[in-house]
């Protein structure tokens, strides 16, 4: 449904010499307004005003899922 | 003017009893953040901004009010029946030896609130931008109090907060937009 | 005075609650978009819908709003509980 990617990730630096186990890939959230100057209108809705309100948007194209859904996959 | 209606936006529950979520949850109460901050920021710069955008920060500084409103009523279902020591080992001791258990408006650290959080340029480009920045601040901020809760009602209402976050970062981004093609056009006075 | 609450208050509530998040949604989408025909139909249908659950909601439970929006019994019972950070 999203052309765009709800989650980047990258992978810091691992010292020698860090102290505690080192997290290897980490994430941040890119939600839906990023990607758009402007919303185009017509966009469709979720079905009943629950959903909307559950959602927390009418547009299930603007819904930010958190937390990751994939976290623990590993990533490239 | 302003009226008020006795309901929620959202139907906030908390299932756990766990006040230590009070502590990170009044950061989105009195905090840089928070809701306060964002409702009184917004509210104050419908005065100066271009009547294109009044409606929209008229409109939007409403509805942070009302999730104010929200932050407060998960604070209070968590606090209200805490006794002075699980108000202490949930680390709101400092809290309650100044207010017992009412709300107040301070950050996560027991910093008050000021309005050296908000800001008003006069310049609506400055002041836009400021706003978009505050609202993905928040968005940012929900998510690490969502991360440091395992209560999954709360959670609820904490992701629809969040949501909104990023919807009214959206409606900043058009408004800006909307301004952009207005200073496009020439006009002669 | 103490109101009991059974869960046809919860489930009403909910069903404003949902509308009226439709319509805050709107509204805010309509401020940027005020040429969108059919997103105004719908926040008019919205605004109608609403109202005819909040007639509904305070037959049984009483006024929603103060300052004249909403009408008091006898007694004055605007300023009832529970509010609704104690719901």
């Amino acid at each position: 449904m999203h052309s765009h990617s709800q989650f980047k990730y990258w992978r810091p630096f691992i010292g020698p010499f860090d102290p505690c186990k080192p997290i290897r890939v980490k994430s941040f959230s890119t939600p839906p307004q990023l990607y758009m100057n402007f919303q185009p209108p017509g966009l469709p809705q979720f079905q009943s005003p629950k959903q909307a309100l559950m959602h927390g948007t009418l547009w299930p194209q603007l819904y930010s899922p958190y937390p990751d859904p994939n976290k623990g996959v590993e990533k490239p | 003017m302003f009226y008020y209606e006795k309901k929620l936006q959202y139907p906030v529950r908390v299932s756990q009893c766990n006040p230590m979520l009070a502590k990170f949850l009044i950061e989105q109460y009195g905090g840089a953040d928070g809701e306060l901050a964002a409702a009184l920021r917004y509210m104050n710069q419908r005065y100066s901004i271009p009547d294109k955008v009044i409606g929209l920060l008229n409109d939007i500084a409403m509805e942070e009010f009302s999730h104010l409103e929200m932050i407060a009523t998960m604070i209070y279902k968590l606090t209200k029946d805490a006794t002075p020591e699980m108000m202490k080992a949930a680390g709101l001791g400092d809290h309650y030896s100044i207010h017992d258990n009412a709300l107040f408006y301070h950050n996560a650290s027991g910093v008050p609130w000021t309005a050296a959080y908000i800001q008003a340029k006069g310049d609506p480009i400055a002041d836009l931008y400021e706003d978009i920045a505050a609202e993905e601040k928040a968005r940012a901020t929900y998510q690490w109090i969502i991360d440091l809760s395992d209560d999954p009602d709360l959670n609820d209402g904490l992701k629809f907060l969040r949501e909104r976050e990023v919807i009214h970062s959206l409606r900043f981004r058009e408004a800006v937009e909307i301004l952009k093609d207005e200073q496009g056009k020439k006009k002669i006075f | 005075m103490k109101k009991q609450l059974p869960p046809e208050y919860y489930k009403l509530l909910e069903e404003i609650q949902a509308i009226d998040f439709v319509i805050v949604e709107l509204s805010l989408y309509l401020n940027t978009h005020p040429h969108d025909m059919e997103a105004i139909k719908q926040f008019n249908e919205a605004s109608h819908h609403s109202m005819l659950l909040k007639i509904e909601f305070e037959k049984q439970f009483g006024p929603l709003m103060n300052f004249g929006k909403s009408y008091s019994n006898y007694p004055w019972d605007v300023d009832d509980s529970p509010w609704p950070w104690q719901v």
